[in-house]
């Protein structure tokens, strides 16, 4: 049976491990060949161990291995000429890019927003919202040139909701990038190009799960677990779990890939068990 | 393996449209069906009502399929006639999983031409009989420690659409429905999410809105709320399945009071 992407080619930010691994792997079974990249490196300010170049040569490893073919490259989301040499560079191997998920994000918190310094404000919005308009701004070119339509699917979070507290930066800039969804929306509907939001609660990867996190909720602790962590996870979904799974989104992520949504453009996809309308 | 194989869906307004897409495209992958409908008529309608024999060619192509399927005459604003539908359908396939509660009516009129009994079947079937719909088959889910319940809305539960009124009141409340059952059914792992097509190739979607062009024409200001961005005038039902598919499946096994919009663009346009 025919993969529900079969054919198409996805352009993947912040590939290297996470949820943006988990979505090169699921785009790759339903028959996708994948362009990623990722920065592979520490950014500064972010609490959590960043991405590394054997990550995103695991992604590689795990694409190939479902023989699906992929193009990786280390680039950053705030370099618009890299990432658009990365892009041009998958899209030579390739012929063509249908699928783009903006993926790419860093998440750092704990300060009230009167306290965020300048270099965090800068380095969140820069990566997670100019970084996710860098990634359109390279490909939509690619889209509307081959004149077949596209998938745009922009990771925002239940912070594109809700006002998050302690994480100003963040909760702007996933608010953001639904504006931007909602412009590009419009714009690029009479070219048949579909752009999207997905909107995860907590999901266990590095960024979710880790010690300032678990610090972030539960501050009345000095050293807490993910144990002592788990309670105060699951007080903000409505369902009965503390977190979500990458493939969670990777499946949302899919759908709105795939041609089954072909006429689903400009919705925010919520995949965080009723999180925000809590 | 299909992806919602040997799960067993109920679904109202079953015998054709949208509510037949739900049925086969569910069967395709793998669910059996308890399928229900009215089958007869509703005052006012612009469009010939679904008959026995609509109900009865649903039945057959989801047996072409290889799919189990039970099926029922009944009407949702009827909560007795609902139950014992439920009732007979879990005595079939032993359980029930997934509930899509499709069926409804639309008969576009400007807002002075509504009559009370438009506005009173309109409510009663759109929201009331979701509300019937929910009320008959959640406790089943609730027994069985899971499931998704997909309630139909439309682009007119997120946005006031013109010549609609009693429509856009009822589907906003289907809106709200979804969002409050969403939370108290939580705690049972039962997912509820809203659906919200824009115009659909069906007898609703098409001869429904015939008298559409007349009221735009005497009101054009507010006629464009009615487009699509995409370059597309109407969808198909296979587009609203394939929704609610994905809100069926296990793939969305953590998605919970979504608004899914399969609107072309309307909603934000």
């Amino acid at each position: 049976m025919a993969g529900r992407v079969a054919g198409k080619v996805a352009f993947i930010t912040g590939a290297a491990r996470g949820q943006g691994r988990s979505h090169a792997v699921r785009l790759a079974q339903e028959g996708a060949d994948i362009i990623a990249v990722d920065v592979a490196e520490a950014i500064e300010g972010v609490e959590y161990p960043g991405a590394s170049e054997e990550d995103l040569a695991e992604t590689v490893k795990q694409v190939e291995d479902l023989g699906r073919r992929i193009v990786a490259a280390k680039a950053d989301v705030r370099d618009h000429d890299a990432l658009k040499k990365a892009l041009d560079e998958g899209v030579a191997e390739f012929g063509h890019v249908d699928i783009v998920s903006a993926n790419a994000g860093i998440f750092i918190f704990g300060d009230e927003t009167h306290l965020v310094s300048e270099q965090a404000w800068r380095n969140v919005t820069d990566i997670n919202l100019t970084g996710v308009w860098h990634t359109c701004k390279v490909a939509v070119p690619h889209l509307i040139e081959q004149g077949t339509g596209g998938s745009i699917v922009l990771t925002s979070s239940t912070a594109g909701h809700k006002g998050l507290t302690n994480c100003a930066a963040y909760t702007a800039s996933k608010h953001a990038v639904v504006g931007l969804m909602r412009t590009m929306a419009n714009e690029l509907a009479p070219h048949r190009i579909r752009v999207n939001t997905v909107h995860p609660t907590s999901v266990a990867t590095d960024m979710a799960l880790n010690d300032a996190t678990y610090k972030l909720f539960r501050p009345d602790l000095e050293h807490p677990t993910r144990d002592d962590a788990v309670d105060a996870f699951q007080a903000i979904n409505a369902l009965p779990l503390p977190w979500v799974e990458p493939i969670d989104i990777s499946n949302a992520v899919l759908f709105l890939a795939s041609d089954e949504a072909r006429y689903v453009t400009g919705t925010e996809l919520k995949v965080d068990a009723g999180c925000t309308v809590k | 393996m299909g992806r919602v194989e040997g799960k067993v869906a109920f679904i109202t307004g079953a015998a054709r449209g949208q509510g037949r897409s739900h049925a086969i495209r569910l069967a395709e992958e793998g669910a059996d069906i308890m399928a229900i409908d009215l089958c007869g008529p509703v005052p006012n309608l612009g469009y010939p009502h679904a008959t026995p024999e609509d109900l009865a060619e649903t039945v057959k192509q989801v047996e072409a399929l290889g799919r189990g399927i039970v099926s029922a005459e009944a009407d949702i604003r009827d909560a007795d006639a609902l139950r014992r539908a439920v009732d007979d359908g879990v005595a079939r396939f032993g359980r029930l999983d997934v509930v899509v509660a499709n069926a409804g009516i639309c008969i576009p009129r400007a807002w002075d031409d509504v009559t009370p009994e438009i506005w009173r079947d309109t409510i009663d079937i759109n929201l009331t009989g979701t509300w019937n719909t929910v009320r008959a088959t959640a406790p089943r889910l609730v027994e069985a420690g899971g499931g998704s319940i997909i309630l139909t809305s439309s682009a007119a539960g997120l946005k006031g659409l013109p010549f609609l009124t009693p429509y856009v009141a009822s589907k906003h409340g289907v809106t709200g429905l979804a969002r409050a059952f969403a939370h108290e059914l939580a705690r049972h792992h039962i997912r509820v999410n809203s659906v919200h097509p824009t115009g659909v190739d069906t007898p609703m979607g098409t001869m429904g809105a015939a008298g559409m062009g007349d009221m735009i024409a005497d009101n054009p200001r507010i006629g464009g709320m009615l487009t699509n961005s995409l370059p597309i005038d109407v969808t198909s039902a296979t587009d609203i399945s394939n929704a609610v598919l994905f809100l069926a499946s296990d793939e969305s096994r953590h998605v919970t009071a979504l608004a899914m919009t399969v609107d072309a663009g309307n909603t934000q346009y």
